[in-house]
């Protein structure tokens, strides 16, 4: 024990005294945490949309007023046939163009109906997509509205319409970045305990002290520990900065679920990606080659975790992928914890896949790093 | 006659194809300062850190201070000290820390990590240096530091490669005077050097040439034996030979 206490010593000692490393251990989550959320938006705003108004009439221009008040829609501009819209679009003016036809809304009165034609750019699927269903929302409720000044509701029953009335649990203001603040934090958290910890052991390796330690009866596991233990606590520090200082105060986002179940399952978290990046470092020679093969996974870790694409959309062999990544479990479970208020009863399947991780992780790191060779 | 504290029978090591240590068999008496000298390339260093437990034989047999090197590395570990070629401490950290860090990893007390420091820094002179981070020393001290550090658990044996690599000659004397005085303290020193006039300050010493030994005998036997007037004449006469090196 007195080992590990001379080993935790020396890397604090190190680690504090190494001007490039700090900022990036504390300064740097903390700005990509304030930074990444708000980039980081599902929501479709600002879609340009372009319209083309052959009719000039107050129903037409009402519509327009309707949609450009929904404050999802810029204006795109007014052009005066579909064709100069189509050329806006070409030259990525705009994303949507709405054709209303002549005599819209003689034939709205008269016809009781009338058609309008929407275009939408589909390069960008996920904004072609809400920005259509948006409008299509937008122009049915203009509908339902010129509906009802029409009829007068005490005369006779108009015929049945079925009304959706939904409520939204566990973020009942679609808050977005209720979402992606825990999951930003679990990838800044993870990024740091693996690469930090990796690259710390192979620059002992590339400047030689290493053999100074490995000539000494030291024992692997003292070793392991004396370098885990250190970067665990600087994890778990990490973590609670931005967990309490960014994510309260300047998200306003405060757990529901128990801090304590919180803490126990990034503890045992920290340790399986610690022994990730020890596992890194016991295969490579250099820095160099530390840094790829962790970028290699990082890039990994987070595109097949579920942070920023559900996981049940994904194809079979990539929901594989994604239920082998111990990110995964991490992401779902600071937001089933954090946003959900969820117990120990609701994870533990979840625990007991990141204690085989840390387990076997940490098992393969020592057994892989050899005193002789 | 006392118990020989290495022996070696046939010690070889191979990489690949490339016989690195080819053979060798010989043996160090305890209180001896044993010079292992060779070309650049002839395996020194691998035969040493075969002998450290760093790295494991291919074939033939080692024992140092009683312990196997293929069964026993980690108790060879405990009763050795080893310097190697290239500084190996840790520059961000003080000599004190340095100090204190192998200590503790040797299973010092705290109050003979205490003692032993003050010991040790008085005894090298680093006494204005010692709250001084290791990166901004000479090389010259820097050497002093590493030899300190690998004699602080009073090991039976301690393993020097180059230790006076690039150091200008008094620093080197300076050096030797330590060695003498460690020996004195009943350490035994195996060490490498490229210096012909330190090989003459040791009690016996091995010709190493294209990994096995050419010659081991006293230096003034050697110089007998090889009709020669100084150890750089011996050296010369038997690593003219060598198809390795440079």
């Amino acid at each position: 024990m007195r080992t590990i206490k001379f080993l935790i010593q020396k890397e604090f000692l190190q680690i504090f005294r190494n001007k490039g490393l700090l900022p990036l251990l504390f300064v740097a989550p903390l700005i990509q945490l304030l930074v990444l959320p708000l980039a980081a938006d599902y929501e479709v705003k600002n879609i340009s949309i372009s319209v083309v108004d052959h009719d000039h009439s107050v129903y037409s221009r009402s519509l327009i007023s309707t949609i450009s008040a929904s404050g999802y829609f810029k204006n795109g501009g007014y052009s005066s046939s579909y064709k100069k819209s189509i050329s806006q679009m070409e030259k990525d003016k705009a994303d949507i163009i709405l054709e209303i036809p002549v005599d819209f809304e003689k034939n709205l009165i008269r016809e009781g109906g009338e058609k309008l034609f929407v275009a939408v750019n589909a390069i960008n699927g996920v904004k072609a997509g809400l920005g259509g269903a948006y409008l299509a929302r937008i122009i049915n409720q203009f509908n339902e509205e010129i509906r009802m000044k029409w009829i007068s509701p005490s005369r006779f029953n108009p015929g049945p319409v079925i009304e959706i009335v939904s409520s939204t649990w566990f973020n009942p203001y679609m808050n977005y970045k209720y979402f992606m603040v825990p999951g930003i934090l679990a990838v800044l958290v993870t990024m740091i305990s693996s690469y930090v910890c990796a690259l710390n052991i192979v620059k002992e390796k590339e400047i030689g002290t290493i053999e100074q330690i490995n000539v000494t009866p030291i024992k692997k596991i003292h070793f392991i520990l004396g370098k885990l233990i250190p970067f665990l606590i600087i994890g778990l520090v990490v973590f609670s900065i931005g967990l309490f200082a960014v994510g309260r105060f300047v998200y306003g986002i405060s757990p529901l679920g128990s801090i304590a179940l919180l803490y126990a399952f990034l503890f045992i978290y920290l340790i399986a990606l610690l022994g990730f990046g020890l596992l890194i470092s016991t295969y490579s020679d250099t820095q160099q080659q530390a840094m790829s093969i962790a970028f290699f996974f990082m890039m990994l870790f987070m595109l097949m975790s579920g942070l920023f694409t559900p996981i049940e959309s994904m194809p079979q062999w990539a929901r594989i992928i994604a239920q082998s990544n111990p990110v995964t479990y991490f992401i779902q479970v600071l937001r089933m914890i954090i946003l959900k208020g969820s117990n120990f009863n609701d994870i533990k399947i979840h625990f007991l896949v990141i204690t085989i991780f840390a387990i076997g992780l940490n098992g393969w790191a020592v057994f892989n790093y050899k005193k002789t060779n | 006659m006392p118990e020989p504290v290495i022996k070696t029978n046939k010690l070889t090591k191979i990489f690949g194809d490339f016989v690195a240590v080819d053979e060798i068999t010989f043996e160090v008496q305890p209180g001896e300062i044993f010079g292992f000298l060779g070309a650049n390339g002839a395996g020194k260093t691998t035969a040493m850190r075969m002998l450290c437990g760093l790295s494991y034989p291919t074939s033939g047999s080692a024992t140092v201070g009683g312990y196997d090197v293929y069964r026993e590395n980690e108790m060879i570990k405990k009763h050795i000290g080893y310097m190697s070629q290239k500084f190996s401490l840790y520059e961000d950290l003080t000599i004190f820390e340095n100090i204190r860090f192998y200590g503790g990893i040797y299973g010092l007390t705290n109050k003979q990590i205490k003692i032993k420091s003050e010991e040790l820094i008085s005894f090298l002179e680093l006494e204005q240096e010692a709250k001084k981070l290791v990166k901004g020393l000479p090389i010259g001290w820097k050497q002093k530091l590493s030899f300190a550090v690998a004699i602080i658990h009073q090991p039976k044996i301690v393993f020097l490669d180059e230790p006076t690599g690039g150091v200008d000659p008094v620093a080197r004397r300076q050096f030797w005077d330590l060695i003498y005085d460690a020996s004195s303290r009943g350490i035994t020193i195996f060490v490498t050097t490229h210096y012909m006039d330190e090989a003459e300050y040791c009690d016996r010493v091995s010709v190493m040439v294209d990994g096995s030994i050419k010659a081991l005998d006293s230096p003034s036997n050697l110089k007998r034996e090889y009709e020669a007037m100084s150890m750089d004449d011996v050296f010369y006469k038997l690593a003219r030979g060598a198809k390795r090196g440079p």
